[in-house]
């Protein structure tokens, strides 16, 4: 195997000093001469015409410089489906509707003169549950499709269906099923920095925006779209991203409030600024979307699934976003965890006038494989098969082609369910102890970037200087996961620098190559290969000047060495005829030969390398760019099939937990969590990505959930949405990292970002299932649903 | 109504004018740059904004500029040593992967500043006590305890 320098050692992440010291520069932290600070009136109504917008008193207000609203700016559509609007004009489809807005010299002003705004509107009956807007007769969220159709019903049009086998051969195979409907729950992002822009344009017209994002190059291509809109066409933007605060699939899509920034920044000639408190987060971000499916699952005596039919029912909310794609990666697990021969996948979307919905970390699959995972202990227990033999002999194996088509090129997930069974004692502790219980849950999840736009790439610059730095531009977001570490690990290790001679610069669209955004946990996989890429470049240039600087350095040195040493006899070797671009090495930024003898005269140091080909007539800098496009297929969503990701991650988790049977309340007593990952890139920021995302899982399971009534978010604050806190999280967790050293992986990893919080719901739910004996089947689980079930139980 | 508010901001005396409504937060992030204090909440849910104000860790978003005259602030600003250099809790969360998105990290140090000041050798269920206020998303706090660990190692090895 591969011997590394840098891949694989615990290499601190390089902005962790400038956070620890309060240093790092996030939106919150930003000002531009001259700024503005911008606010939004929301919507009064879930639902209603807008019949008259006063805005003359806030207008009147000392110290504002611009109200702005629909009736007075161009019409900017938005959106997934572009269903959205900037601003709106005629009617509001949630509370979180944009109706107006103002752009004042401090927070205090703007804030009053929202206020001051007046509207007038006509409230319309509102839909909020999904099945019943599916009705015959329910409220139209929209009358017409963004092309000015009339529309019938609010089904939002996306088709996503997959189906494989027979799957009514399947069913007659099968000795055991079982049916279960299981649903999730509405969940906030929580990046503890809330979301914000600056815009501000020069006196061209182009637009500069400093934003939260995690898609730069997406958003450049829509605020583009948005300066057509608004009548200047051909105009530029230059996105820039600060230091994040916590993405997590809030920042995949771009929101209303950063067009309303763009238009305040337009209409006053000053930079303005827009940045949510924690209520609007909360309120007025789109989260994570609830679900609801149906799942049948059946297998025969031997315990090896025969069929599974799931279907899902989304509630979109009021517009649609990126998440409203979340099928695309629900169908993954759905038709390929475990080996199923015989699939059948189809997921509904439905407008109502609730909070619309985005991305959030596992993009799906949390939603589906709670339904799945729990399913499948159920299946097990009517099988009367122990769980974990039961997933074992479902197990995917590496070179497999599932029913989607998804080519698993390397597969960990025995190990893992190995791992996880071993750690937790699970066949000699399981079911030793009253009201304990242990439980398990796979997943599986894109590995290799995953395919749903039209180019899956991502690029990088790598720029030598005269001292023999690197300085790398690359479009991927750093959102605190750990990619800026990585990625200087890799680009040490493939070029043959130390790490700290590699500086990353900010992510800004107008000096990095273009990136897809940092989703699909591609960050570091994608980031990783085009840095081996331009190394390679690199190298092969380096190599080349080499081939005549070295003899010549080498010649140097050695009479330099001499002086100090007049003893030394130095080796027959002929240095001049050995120096060939094809037996240099270049290490810790020094170049020196292969297979010849290690004197210490007979190196170069890459800097002066660099010096004497920069400092001569006709003389060059050397700088690489690598554009790296993974190859993997855009689905066909509608049919099902389509090899989404270039490998897959796969992992199981345990838990072992408690239940109060008097209070309902769940104890963790401990988790175990194996994932393939690969290779590890770099432990320390690696567990960190698990640790993290498995927490955000416990609050999945056990805490998180966004209260909805008829439309208005209930529960706007950390004191009534709980996240889990640092009590919460005070059981043990054993890590374990398979290492299945993926050909299509760079340095043979897989992407891990999302894996870590897929499986822990179900994991949990089984080990209450396994303690107390009761199945609950919609998230989260809370002490009522667990005491109500007792109560049935009983 | 605006008043001169004066007291000690790490170490320096600090003279700022203040409305009556004005928080603590605003005067540190607004007219004295010190923006290392974070906003996470405005409600004194999270704890990003903990600075420690008379030896006690304190939401800045809560507190009242007015209620400082006369008082000792300390914020994340203030641990950083002459030449440059991380104070040892600050180096614990850097060495241990304690940070990630680093918005919750200044008040997560200064709430562990507070403890370690007035309880050198705290135990594992009072750190978790003293850390309940802080809010992370990102790092499902293990790290962190072992960053917190190893701090109080290495103050009481010197």
């Amino acid at each position: 195997m591969k011997t590394f320098h840098y891949i694989g050692k615990k290499l601190p992440r390089p902005e962790g000093p400038d956070k620890a010291a309060g240093k790092a520069h996030y939106i919150h932290d930003l000002q531009r001469p001259g700024m503005l600070y911008g606010k939004i009136k929301f919507s009064d109504y879930p639902h209603a015409r807008i019949v008259r917008i006063d805005t003359s008193k806030s207008e009147r207000l000392t110290g504002v410089r611009a109200v702005i609203t629909a009736r007075n700016t161009p019409e900017i559509r938005i959106g997934f489906l572009r269903d959205n609007f900037a601003l709106k004009k005629d009617k509001v489809r949630q509370y979180r509707d944009e109706v107006a807005a103002v752009a004042a010299i401090d927070p205090e002003i703007a804030a009053e003169a929202i206020e001051l705004i007046e509207v007038e509107y006509e409230p319309l009956p509102g839909v909020f549950c999904p099945d019943e807007a599916m009705k015959e007769g329910a409220p139209l969220v929209h009358e017409t499709d963004p092309q000015g159709r009339p529309r019938t019903d609010n089904r939002v049009p996306l088709k996503f269906h997959h189906e494989s086998g027979d799957l009514e051969a399947g069913k007659r195979a099968a000795s055991h099923s079982v049916k279960g409907e299981f649903s999730t729950q509405l969940v906030q992002q929580c990046c503890m920095g809330t979301a914000g822009c600056i815009a501000e344009f020069d006196m061209n017209s182009n637009l500069t925006i400093w934003t939260k994002t995690q898609i730069p190059f997406l958003a450049q291509r829509d605020f583009n779209r948005a300066l057509s809109d608004m009548g200047l066409k051909g105009r530029n933007t230059r996105v820039i991203v600060p230091t994040l605060g916590g993405g997590f699939g809030s920042g995949l899509d771009t929101h209303a409030y950063e067009y309303i920034a763009i238009l305040l920044a337009f209409r006053t000639g000053r930079a303005v600024k827009i940045v949510y408190t924690r209520d609007e987060e909360f309120a007025n971000l789109s989260p994570r979307q609830s679900t609801h499916t149906r799942i049948v699952q059946g297998c025969d005596r031997d315990g090896r699934l025969t069929f599974r039919q799931v279907d899902v029912l989304q509630d979109n909310g009021a517009y649609t976003s990126w998440g409203a794609t979340y099928p695309s990666v629900m169908m993954i697990p759905a038709t390929s965890l475990y080996r199923v021969p015989n699939a059948y996948f189809d997921a509904k979307l439905v407008y109502t006038n609730n909070t619309y919905c985005q991305a959030m970390r596992g993009y799906g699959n949390p939603e589906l494989n709670w339904a799945l995972e729990s399913n499948m202990d159920e299946l097990a227990v009517e099988a009367g098969i122990d769980p974990f033999e039961f997933r074992r002999i479902n197990c995917n194996q590496p070179g497999e082609t599932t029913p989607m088509g998804l080519k698993v090129s390397t597969c960990g997930l025995k190990e893992c369910l190995e791992h996880v069974a071993g750690k937790l004692e699970w066949k000699k502790k399981r079911r030793k102890r009253k009201c304990r219980g242990m439980g398990m849950a796979s997943l599986m999840h894109v590995g290799g970037s995953g395919r749903i736009y039209r180019s899956d790439a991502s690029g990088i610059i790598l720029k030598l200087d005269d001292f023999g730095n690197v300085n790398v531009y690359h479009g991927g977001v750093e959102m605190g996961q750990g990619l800026h570490a990585v990625l200087i690990q890799a680009v040490a290790e493939a070029l043959g620098v130390r790490p700290e001679k590699v500086f990353i610069n900010p992510t800004d669209t107008g000096t990095c190559p273009w990136d897809v955004g940092t989703h699909a946990s591609r960050g570091a996989f994608m980031g990783c290969h085009t840095a081996i890429l331009a190394a390679d470049k690199l190298r092969e240039r380096i190599f080349h000047f080499a081939e005549d600087l070295f003899p010549k350095e080498a010649e140097k040195n050695l009479k330099k060495f001499k002086k100090k040493n007049p003893d030394y006899e130095p080796p027959d070797f002929d240095v001049a005829s050995a120096a060939k671009r094809d037996r240099f090495e270049l290490q810790d930024g020094f170049i020196f030969l292969k297979d010849a003898p290690t004197e210490p005269w007979m190196r170069l140091e890459l800097g002066r390398l660099l010096r004497a080909v920069h400092f001569r007539s006709q003389g060059q800098m050397l700088t690489a760019e690598a554009f790296y496009d993974p190859p993997n297929e855009l689905p066909d969503f509608e049919k099902g099939f389509g090899n989404i990701s270039a490998t897959y991650a796969y992992g199981t988790q345990g838990a072992e937990v408690e239940v109060d049977t008097e209070t309902g309340e769940v104890k963790i007593l401990r988790m175990v969590a194996a994932h393939d990952v690969g290779k590890v890139l770099n432990p320390q920021t690696l567990k960190g990505q698990i640790y993290g995302a498995l927490a955000q899982g416990v609050g999945y399971a056990l805490y998180e959930e966004l209260q909805s009534h008829e439309g208005r978010i209930m529960n706007p604050g950390f004191r009534d949405y709980k996240i889990p806190g640092i009590q919460e999280m005070s059981f043990p967790i054993d890590l374990e990292f398979v290492e299945t050293n993926d050909d299509y992986g760079p340095f043979g990893s897989k992407g891990v970002g999302e894996p870590g919080l897929v499986p822990t719901a179900p994991a949990i739910a089984n080990a209450i299932y396994d303690a107390v004996g009761v199945r609950i089947r919609d998230l989260p689980i809370t002490p009522e649903k667990i005491l109500a079930a007792l109560k049935k139980l009983k | 109504m605006k008043t001169d508010v004066s007291f000690t901001l790490n170490g320096l005396n600090v003279t700022v004018t203040v409305e009556g409504y004005s928080r603590l937060i605003d005067v540190l992030r607004g007219s004295l740059g010190h923006t290392g204090t974070k906003e996470g909440c405005g409600k004194g849910e999270c704890g990003a904004c903990t600075v420690i104000v008379d030896g006690r860790a304190v939401n800045a978003c809560l507190y009242p500029a007015l209620e400082v005259e006369g008082k000792s602030v300390t914020t994340i600003e203030g641990l950083r040593g002459p030449g440059n250099e991380l104070s040892s809790i600050q180096q614990a969360f850097v060495d241990h992967g304690a940070i990630q998105c680093g918005f919750c990290t200044p008040g997560m140090i200064m709430s562990t500043k507070a403890l370690l000041d007035s309880n050198p050798d705290p135990t594992e269920e009072e750190i978790r006590s003293a850390l309940l206020g802080n809010l992370c998303r990102c790092t499902g706090y293990v790290q962190i305890m072992e960053a917190v660990k190893q701090a109080i190692m290495q103050l009481k090895s010197k």
